[in-house]
């Protein structure tokens, strides 16, 4: 191997990847779409092939997917997990059949093998919590009514993935029903164990892991991923799970120093993974892919509308509220790259999967912050044209006079 | 604390911490998300679509704290005042103690004030900040200035007793 060579490559493709990153920023929207193209454009068929780095960059992509997960987990404690399992386990099937739906009647009309179909079906259905969370605060949107709402429909979707990514697993190695069912039973049995030390033995984990020194707890808390990850991977349950689930079992102060020193980690190599996945993918099977690739973005843009709006009406929220929430889950990213990124890893997927799932999510990671912002107003004339159509009713706004009577009796 | 005046809704927001919000006496919706890292949201919701925020103000832990003692301070210093319109008997006064004072250093239990006066000290005023229900433990510096409440001849006796 030519080391010269390696750090050059890898040194434009990172450096391109900041360049990028920064451009994205500018114009003030995901860099998810544009580390694809990048990938895209130095892969396989396209305009620059990259020979050297590719060991590198297809282990850092490994490497990249487990962080992903396990700063998903580590988002979350396993009582928030629980309690809106328990609250919210209707709206969260409904969210699931509304939007895997059209993933599979797409793969099952292109006549893909029943691995590809389940995997599309993933693509269609998770929301990007990543982007969906990240403009919920730039918006200033965390206050509002429907936000607890937006936000419990990433948590079931994210928790779902701890079930989906054994099953999807199991299919794509094309093993018996009998071992997949055993290797789903693993799945459950780890992740119930994995809640159990959460809950329980959750203070006496953090003092083991816990330290002062950011540099013991990055190497700490990576290492067990890692570990974890390989067990999992070994015993044919997705390492992706592995990794999430010791996200989980660690929360309070541990939690939040991992999510510190690994935050810088997790955006390297994801930004390595999702340039692999663009890699991996042949340019040249996107322009058959591109129309199906619309209707199916513009289909699962809807039903998450409409999952959404049901949801956050379900929960007493009023018009506006309801098409915030509808608008603001539309976006795919991350995680559909990754389940898409474990099906193409197989090898067993049918042609065009890797094509029809990358031009889907740049579809959506680009229109779906459009479409974020685009609540907002839309709900204002909603709420307009609601009021306009309804008789004026007598509300509590009838003291608003008071507001600055009580400034001067303060004063 | 204010349970029984005020109803504060709290809300989780997994992932990011929690909402607590209630609604003031004018019909308007105010709130604070507070994340788990210690920063917080002040939140004031918006007349026209009471489920959305008119203005988000985002506050740094330290900015929260500050904001927090200035609400808390001024909410003490006028039940004090409310409280001695309201038993005619009862008068709350500010002692200074000086710098040099032979309580200076010790403790407000040194000081025996309640045996001794009958006078309660219910704060203490130290550079800007509150300390509410100052405990017999809680150490007396120069410059402090402590509110108390009792008879008017009480806080005159307790008056000198510091400044001895």
């Amino acid at each position: 191997m030519d080391m010269g060579l390696l750090l050059i490559e890898l040194g434009a493709v990172v450096l391109g990847l900041g360049v990028l990153g920064r451009l994205a920023g500018w114009i003030g929207m995901s860099p998810i779409p544009l580390y694809l193209l990048a990938g895209l454009a130095f892969g396989q068929g396209g305009l620059v092939p990259l020979d050297a780095s590719d060991n590198f960059i297809e282990i850092g992509a490994e490497i990249g997917v487990i962080l992903l997960l396990l700063l998903l987990g580590l988002e979350y404690s396993a009582s928030e997990l629980t309690t809106n399992l328990r609250q919210h386990a209707f709206g969260g099937m409904v969210d699931l059949i509304a939007n895997a739906l059209p993933g599979d009647v797409i793969g099952l009309v292109l006549g893909w093998p029943a691995p590809a179909v389940v995997a599309m079906a993933g693509v269609t259905y998770v929301t990007s919590s990543g982007i969906t969370a990240k403009l919920l605060t730039d918006l200033g949107r965390l206050g509002n009514r429907e936000t607890p709402v937006v936000l419990s429909i990433l948590v079931l979707e994210d928790l779902s993935m701890a079930l989906y990514l054994p099953i999807l697993t199991a299919m794509l190695a094309g093993v018996s029903l009998m071992a997949g069912a055993t290797s789903v039973a693993i799945a459950l049995l780890a992740i119930s164990i994995a809640f159990v030390v959460a809950l329980r033995f959750g203070r006496a984990l953090g003092r083991f892991v816990y330290s002062d020194n950011k540099e013991v707890l990055l190497l700490i808390v990576f290492g067990l991923a890692l570990l974890v990850a390989g067990f999992a991977h070994e015993l044919q349950v997705s390492e992706a799970v592995g990794a999430f689930l010791v996200g989980i079992a660690l929360s309070g102060r541990v939690a939040q120093s991992a999510r510190e020193v690994l935050t810088p980690l997790r955006d390297l190599f994801a930004a390595v993974f999702f340039v692999f996945f663009g890699l991996e993918t042949n340019p040249s099977e996107i322009p058959d892919m591109l129309f199906p690739a619309i209707v199916l973005a513009a289909v699962t843009a809807l039903t998450k509308l409409g999952t959404g709006v049901w949801a956050s009406r379900r929960s007493g929220v009023a018009i506006a509220g309801q098409i915030r929430t509808g608008t603001a889950i539309v976006s795919r990213g991350e995680f559909n790259i990754v389940i898409a990124g474990l099906a193409t890893a197989s090898g067993i997927v049918a042609t065009g999967f890797g094509a029809l799932a990358a031009t889907y999510v740049l579809i959506l990671a680009i229109t779906g912050p459009l479409i974020f912002r685009a609540g907002e107003p839309l709900g204002r004339a909603a709420l307009r044209r609601e009021e306009r159509q309804r008789p004026p009713k007598p509300t509590a706004r009838h003291t608003q006079s008071d507001d600055d009577g009580a400034v001067s009796e303060i004063a | 604390m204010f349970g029984d005046e005020v109803e504060v809704t709290e809300t989780k927001l997994p992932g990011i911490g929690t909402r607590y919000d209630f609604i003031t006496d004018a019909g308007r919706r105010i709130g604070v998300v507070s994340h788990r890292d210690g920063d917080r949201d002040l939140l004031v919701f918006s007349k026209e679509d009471p489920d959305s925020c008119s203005s988000v103000l985002h506050l740094s832990a330290t900015q929260a704290d500050a904001l927090a003692q200035v609400l808390g301070s001024g909410r003490i210093i006028q039940q004090l005042a409310s409280l001695g319109e309201q038993i005619s008997s009862l008068s709350t006064g500010k002692i200074r103690i000086a710098h040099g004072s032979r309580y200076d250093n010790l403790t407000l239990g040194a000081t025996k004030a309640r045996t001794r006066t009958g006078a309660s000290i219910v704060a203490l005023m130290r550079d800007q900040e509150i300390v509410p229900s100052p405990g017999p433990h809680t150490y007396l510096r120069g410059g402090d200035t402590l509110v108390v409440v009792g008879t008017a001849e009480a806080i005159d006796a307790l008056k000198q007793i510091v400044n001895e």
